[in-house]
């Protein structure tokens, strides 16, 4: 397999270029490459990259990072101080903590939110729809028929609904989110399943004697995940609006927590006089929500080069 | 002979098609609303541990509770209860709000049209401004004009709205003083004022009562255009991509061959085309409109449904909740029909004819 | 014989990130009031040939020539507006597929109007009457039902008559016909081209045919151009295409294939790089 081309060395960009990959390994890398290539072209999708990586980094580090404590403030010296007062960079709030190290613990909260969004709903709603999609009949009617139900609800109030009935607090507030959001992942997996099911390579494992279980696992999926992932990544800055939403009505993370939503929130109060306690959260939640949609744009336009530029 | 006998066949083929699709649309409309109702009464029945408890209070006494609980019928099976919910809901019991002591169904008719004369003024706000931008930035693709309407769409997309009112509340209202105080209507004007249809801004005007219309606007106008903001960035991106994809096709080639000029193929060709998929994006962004509109109408002080909802909730109203989120729920499932009723008798190729 | 169209070293190019991409690459020849065929495999420049001459190349396409001349008048100076004037008017072009050159949301008869309306002003009353004749022309047999049906609601071989319809409804003197039958059924691409033959003789129009196909053409037309890799290779009468020279014709030729006749090993179509150059 491998005379003729081991003599030559290769350099790395050729190897991962190459079209006739050796390896399986080396068609994946491949791939992921010219991905990455054409994903990287792309400078609005870097600059959104670099801010989610930047969300990511300032979460781990936020210990390190933040120069004040994001619950205990200076009540007597420092309440509501505008930003550029002494070491408080962007301000503090009525409690006399530093904003700046609110927002920096907080970038824990929203990187929870869409975490453990994305890992309930996205698989909940792959599994939904591949099933569907495969099994087809009546099973795929009714699950259809179902996630077309969930479809047609209003997400945020539906989610205000649960979170008031469950009680207020960031794990009901996300279980409440995830609720609401996996349909449309279940209406995609369906029509990629409907895709693929009738190609030779589905009718070819199942002639290897696979069962419906394995098929779906491991031969259905996996076509279905990169519209997927574009998918989450895109719906990743409505779910941080949803939550900070649900924040500032009172009903996500509960005080003291440095939730951005509810940071804006208690800064309503002062909007007209100290306008910076509830213009720093915001403009968090705008740059990473922006920074979820750059990525989104540009993964979408990198895995799916048709769709380029819609 | 013949030719009569083939279209009386056809006709019967196309009354036949028409039962079908009447069929299919009362079924996705009576399991969506069951739907809708099995999640509500999950909701305020079957999530909290007593719901008794929880609309008496936990200091009511042993007889009221006893007796709400047969009320309710809480000691029957779970599926009777649901359908004593369903029954309850159809004959428009929605039960009485804690907070204002009326029945919700009152409250809601109340405060319903404050709502959708909001979302009505932002959508409207979205269609007109939305629309031409977006044919504006496919037919100059990639220049400087596409990348700025994309970028207003981007932002659209990604602002926390309730944020971005306060923020304009604070300049608006605050430093310029351009726009009244958040409400719907100066309370100089709330006694005076008889409103008909409820929808303030069409009342004044059809009763020429130019000063209470202009108050009335000046109500309106920010949370109005910060609605219409949101639905512009969804609509003016989809419109892009819509016109993207019809300029691509060959009737337009044939069109330009006629001799049409730009203008009207734009707008009478390729508008034309894009309008089908247009007007189900309207519908939805409609009807995220009359959802998301809970938040804004919190900021401004919005007399709407979400107001009422989130005032219901800090008191754990659930009735009112509920009721609140029936009525959106409708709404929306209205809406989602309509936009694909509407699909269908755009569309030649989809119409029954 | 004199010439409706003078095409004098014409070369359509697109500038791509790897540089320009010549798609025609000097390309001469005259149009009288006779039936000219284009043929070439996919590829071979001769559909954008014909969409540089109607004005219809995309944006970025750089079309130049020593001489476009369309009735004495400089296509290549003539501004936007006055190129519009002669589309659909003077100079007009059928496409390929009516199920995708014909608007699905208009009706049949709406778009027939529409070109007349666009080029003379005429009344409603008067623009759908001569819609009407103009449909019996290309022997649609129920104007007045077709008129008002929707493309989808019609045949391959009758929306290729509307187009036919649209197309001609202004008396245009030359017409480009971009490979009108190909999505056709076999039994209909006949009558079509009957019907547009008829056309182009009664009305004494000239026509660019535009096909992959040279046999249809040559039995269609009166001369014959081969297109090879953006650039003409032959240029013959049709009644003498049996005396093709050039090679890339003679395999154009031979991919025919004959009743009674043993193909093997099958014929294939030869290339070579320097009748591109």
């Amino acid at each position: 397999m491998t005379t003729g081309f081991e003599t030559a060395p290769v350099s790395r960009r050729d190897w991962l270029l190459s079209d006739r990959p050796t390896s399986r390994m080396q068609a994946r890398l491949g791939r992921a490459y010219m991905i990455w290539l054409r994903f990287s072209a792309n400078r609005l999708a870097l600059a959104g990259l670099g801010l989610i990586l930047a969300l990511i980094l300032v979460a781990i580090f936020a210990d390190v990072l933040a120069p004040f404590d994001p619950v205990q403030g200076d009540l007597r010296n420092a309440r509501l101080l505008p930003p550029g007062t002494g070491s408080y960079l962007l301000g503090t709030d009525d409690q006399g903590r530093d904003i700046l190290s609110r927002l920096i613990h907080g970038s824990r909260l929203t990187l929870a939110v869409v975490g453990l969004v994305a890992v309930i709903a996205a698989p909940l709603g792959l599994l939904v729809g591949t099933v569907a999609g495969y099994a087809g009949g009546w099973v795929d009617a009714v699950l259809m028929r179902i996630t077309d139900i969930f479809l047609a609800f209003p997400k945020l109030v539906l989610a205000l609904a649960f979170v008031a009935a469950l009680g207020p607090g960031i794990e009901n507030a996300i279980l409440a989110i995830a609720i609401t959001s996996w349909p449309p992942y279940a209406r995609m997996a369906r029509a990629e399943t409907l895709g693929v099911r009738h190609s030779d390579y589905i009718a070819a494992v199942r002639l290897m004697g696979a069962s419906p279980f394995r098929i779906v696992l491991r031969h259905v999926m996996p076509m279905c995940l990169s519209s997927l992932i574009v998918r989450v990544t895109l719906d990743m800055a409505g779910i941080i609006l949803t939550a900070a939403g649900l924040g500032f009505l009172g009903l996500g993370a509960q005080p003291p927590s440095p939730e951005w939503g509810a940071m804006i929130a208690s800064g309503r109060r002062f909007i007209l006089d100290q306008w910076w306690v509830a213009t720093m959260p915001g403009i968090a939640i705008l740059l990473v929500s922006l920074g979820f949609n750059l990525l989104g744009d540009g993964l979408r336009d990198a895995l799916d080069p048709r769709e380029a530029g819609r | 002979m013949t030719v009569t006998a083939s279209t009386a066949g056809r006709r019967r083929a196309r009354s036949t098609k028409i039962l079908f699709d009447v069929g299919r649309f009362l079924v996705v409309l009576i399991t969506t609303y069951l739907g809708l109702l099995a999640v509500t009464f999950f909701i305020g029945r079957v999530i909290p541990i007593d719901p008794v408890l929880a609309i008496l209070g936990d200091r009511a006494p042993a007889s009221a509770i006893a007796r709400v609980r047969a009320e309710m019928g809480l000691d029957l099976p779970i599926w009777q209860q649901f359908l004593i919910y369903i029954r309850q809901i159809l004959s428009g019991d929605f039960g009485t709000s804690v907070l204002t002591t009326n029945p919700v169904l009152t409250d809601i008719a109340r405060v319903f049209p404050a709502t959708l004369e909001l979302a009505t003024f932002g959508t409207l706000i979205g269609t007109i401004v939305g629309i031409p931008l977006g044919v504006l930035a496919a037919v100059k693709r990639d220049t400087l004009i596409d990348q700025a309407v994309r970028l207003i769409g981007l932002i659209g997309y990604s602002i926390p709205i309730f944020w971005l009112a306060l923020l304009c509340l604070l300049l608006f209202y605050g430093k310029l003083d351009w726009v009244a105080f958040p409400g719907r209507i100066d309370i100089a004007y709330e006694y005076t004022f008889t409103p008909i249809t409820q929808l303030f801004l069409l009342d004044a005007i059809l009763q020429r009562e130019w000063d209470v219309a202009w108050d009335v606007f000046r109500h309106i106008v920010l949370p109005g255009c910060l609605l219409g903001y949101v639905s512009l960035a969804y609509i003016s991106r989809m419109t892009r991509s819509f016109m993207l994809t019809e300029l691509g096709q060959e009737y337009v080639v044939a069109a330009r061959a006629k001799g049409l000029s730009e203008r009207r193929i734009i707008w009478a060709h390729v508008l034309r085309n894009a309008a089908v998929p247009l007007v189900t994006v309207i519908a939805l962004s409609y009807a995220g409109l009359l959802e998301g509109s809970v938040l804004t109408e919190t900021v401004f002080s919005w007399p709407g449904v979400g107001l009422y909802i989130t005032n219901s909730l800090q008191s754990a109203d659930m009735n009112a909740v509920l009721g609140g989120t029936l009525v959106i729920g409708s709404a929306f499932i209205a809406l989602n029909l309509l936009s694909d009723l509407l699909y269908r008798t755009l569309d030649p190729r989809t119409r029954a004819r | 014989m004199s010439a409706l169209l003078t095409v004098d070293n014409l070369k359509v190019q697109y500038p791509t990130r790897s540089g320009l991409i010549e798609a025609v690459r000097g390309v001469s020849f005259t149009l009288g009031r006779e039936r000219l065929g284009i043929v070439g495999e996919s590829g071979s420049g001769k559909s954008q040939t014909g969409r540089a001459i109607m004005g219809l190349t995309t944006p970025q396409a750089i079309v130049t020539a020593d001489r476009l001349d369309f009735q004495g008048m400089d296509l290549l100076k003539a501004s936007p507006r006055e190129r519009r004037a002669l589309r659909g008017k003077r100079i007009a072009m059928v496409l390929q597929d009516p199920k995708y050159s014909l608007n699905p949301v208009m009706t049949i008869g709406r778009q027939i109007v529409e070109t007349l309306r666009t080029h003379e002003s005429v009344s409603k009353a008067e623009a759908r009457r001569r819609a009407l004749a103009m449909l019996e022309a290309v022997q649609i047999r129920d104007p007045e039902r077709v008129f008002g049906l929707y493309p989808h609601e019609v045949s391959g071989g009758m929306g290729q008559r509307a187009m036919i319809a649209m197309m001609l409804i202004c008396d245009p003197e030359m017409l480009i016909a971009d490979e009108p039958t190909s999505a056709l059924d076999v039994t209909v691409q006949l009558e079509v081209l009957g019907i547009l033959d008829r056309l182009v003789a009664t009305r004494g129009m000239g026509l660019i045919f535009v096909s992959h196909d040279l046999r249809l053409v040559s039995s269609f037309c009166d001369r014959v151009l081969v297109m090879y890799a953006g650039k003409v290779v032959e240029e013959l009468r049709a009644s003498e295409l049996s005396q093709a020279r050039h090679p890339y014709t003679r395999g154009l030729l031979d991919c025919v294939p004959k009743i009674g006749e043993s193909r093997h090993p099958l014929p294939v179509l030869d290339r070579k790089p320097e009748w591109a150059a």
